[in-house]
């Protein structure tokens, strides 16, 4: 199996904090990674460090093995690469049909002498609709993105995510704020966007849902992988346990 | 027609590019910028310079068209670095820049301007008749772009850049593009009235013909072209009509835009809008 996501020995420092620390994995295509972690471990960044936000000190980020270490953003998701926000960003002024059809619409608007001589959109309309059918939006088409309520917002968020055909799909917390029936459903969606044979990497604080759909968990501490693997065995390791526990508690466990 | 009628008629005409192609920057793109009078002054002293070396004017059209998009792509890479209120202010400081720079230069004139520019010889009427044949154009560029997928991708970057490159567009490619057009179009407002006048000074390019023109956008609703030209054609109108508004121009303009921006944002055209609905549906 060929890689869809590769990180090699990355690592990035803000002024005294080492954010993260020589990170390496390899996500396969098809996966479905977890990436978990207590509060500060560094989740954050490393996402952001993938999607191209931020550039990191050493180390180099690889998509589908092409070095997109000096990518921004728009050209990583050109290669494959699709990503959602943790606080929901829709283009609240458009409708929710037009948040999915611009993301649609990516090969027209590659660069701006391109979308200059694209006027027709007929077809990424019929993709979008298609899209939001998929994650449970169809019906909300024609109103503005910004009046939908958070749940929405969260499955607009994976519908553009899907708009621009990815092959690796980045969701940073997809769950959070939602409600347990919202919460089950966007499992759902995100379990279906998985079986197209799209590589999904999650990020999330729900450790339940995590351990129910993840096939693989990558636990980061103190920006440090500790704990990679099968789900329920890195959740029996000793070293995952105390990092979220605290050892203390074990202790008195134990006691 | 008098030829104060025509003289009129060119003015908005040629006020009509302006105010469209800073709508394209500022409305379409979201990029505020109050420095549009110096990609005008860039346009007027190159096509001016053009007619007095060679007194062609398809080249002073060209040469307008070049000095105004090569100053507004310089600026647009600014636009690269510093967003919102910041742009706004950097775009002032280039417009006093140019004003400053070019009231010192003895090879544009100095303070006394380019005068004797060899007239076009389509006479007054023809002048009118280009300059409008050219506003005509500007709009239908206007319209075609804002519903093209340049127009879709303006809209996603001025809302939110960050979401836009999530997507895959290169926000600060679009930024460009937005410059170099609305200023590309600027420098031929600025060619357009170099012919008209055959005669100008730095004054004509100042800050605060830059505010007129925001205004101009503002009032007639940010983003809608028809409602940019109404606005355009009668902010022009105004001074001419009523003395009071000639005498207090800058006055009765800050009013205008702050009632505008107080009472509807949406300007002009959200109003029309709102209106036509409400009959509509009554």
């Amino acid at each position: 199996m060929s890689a869809a996501l590769a990180l090699d020995d990355v690592a990035i420092r803000f002024g005294g904090v080492q954010a993260v620390d020589g990170v390496t994995f390899t996500v396969d295509q098809g996966d479905f990674v977890g990436l978990i972690g207590p509060n500060g471990a560094g989740k954050t960044t490393l996402i952001r460090i993938i999607a191209g936000l931020l550039r990191p000190d050493r180390g180099r980020v690889r998509l589908s093995d092409i070095d997109v270490t000096g990518d921004a953003t728009a050209a990583r998701v050109r290669r494959g690469l699709a990503l959602t926000h943790q606080i929901v960003r829709p283009f609240r002024e458009m409708t929710v049909l037009d948040n999915v059809v611009l993301g649609a619409g990516y090969r027209c608007t590659s660069n701006p002498f391109r979308a200059m001589m694209h006027v027709e959109r007929s077809r990424e309309n019929e993709r979008a609709a298609h899209i939001l059918g998929q994650v449970g939006l169809s019906g909300t088409e024609g109103k503005l993105a910004g009046s939908l309520p958070l749940g929405q917002m969260k499955r607009l968020e994976v519908a553009r995510a899907l708009a621009v055909d990815p092959r690796v799909i980045l969701l940073d917390e997809p769950l959070a704020g939602l409600n347990h029936t919202e919460a089950s459903k966007q499992v759902e969606t995100i379990g279906e966007v998985h079986a197209q044979g799209i590589t999904v990497v999650l990020v999330e604080h729900n450790l339940e849902e995590v351990m129910r759909i993840c096939r693989r968990l990558i636990v980061l501490n103190n920006g440090r992988v500790i704990g990679d693997g099968e789900p329920r065995e890195v959740m029996a390791d000793p070293v995952v346990h105390d990092a979220y526990v605290g050892g203390g508690m074990v202790t008195h466990a134990e006691g | 027609m008098s030829a104060y009628d025509v003289s009129i008629v060119s003015i908005i005409g040629i006020n009509v590019i302006l105010a469209v192609s800073l709508n394209m920057i500022s409305g379409f793109c979201g990029q505020i910028s109050l420095g549009h009078g110096a990609f005008f002054g860039a346009g007027a002293y190159a096509a001016a310079l053009t007619m007095v070396g060679s007194g062609s004017v398809p080249l002073a059209i060209v040469a307008a068209l070049i000095a105004g998009s090569v100053l507004g792509i310089i600026v647009g890479f600014a636009s690269l670095r510093v967003r919102t209120d910041f742009l706004a202010v950097t775009t002032i400081g280039v417009n006093f820049l140019f004003v400053g720079f070019v009231r010192k230069q003895t090879w544009l004139g100095g303070e006394m301007g380019v005068s004797g520019i060899p007239a076009t010889g389509l006479g007054a009427a023809g002048n009118m008749a280009m300059i409008l044949l050219f506003a005509a154009a500007t709009i239908a560029l206007s319209f075609y772009i804002s519903r093209s997928w340049m127009g879709f991708a303006f809209r996603a970057v001025g809302e939110d850049e960050g979401a836009a490159a999530t997507l895959g567009i290169n926000a600060g490619a679009y930024k460009l593009a937005a410059f170099g057009i609305g200023t590309a179009l600027a420098g031929l407002a600025g060619g357009l009235y170099a012919f008209f006048t055959q005669f100008i000074t730095p004054d004509a390019f100042d800050f605060i013909f830059s505010v007129m023109l925001m205004a101009m956008v503002v009032i007639g609703g940010i983003g809608s072209t028809w409602g940019v030209v109404v606005a355009a054609v009668g902010l022009t109108l105004l001074p001419e009509a009523i003395r009071f508004v000639n005498d207090y121009r800058l006055l009765v303009f800050g009013g205008l835009l702050v009632l505008v921006i107080r009472l509807a944002p949406g300007g002009l055209a959200t109003l029309m809008q709102n209106l036509l609905l409400r009959t509509r549906r009554s």
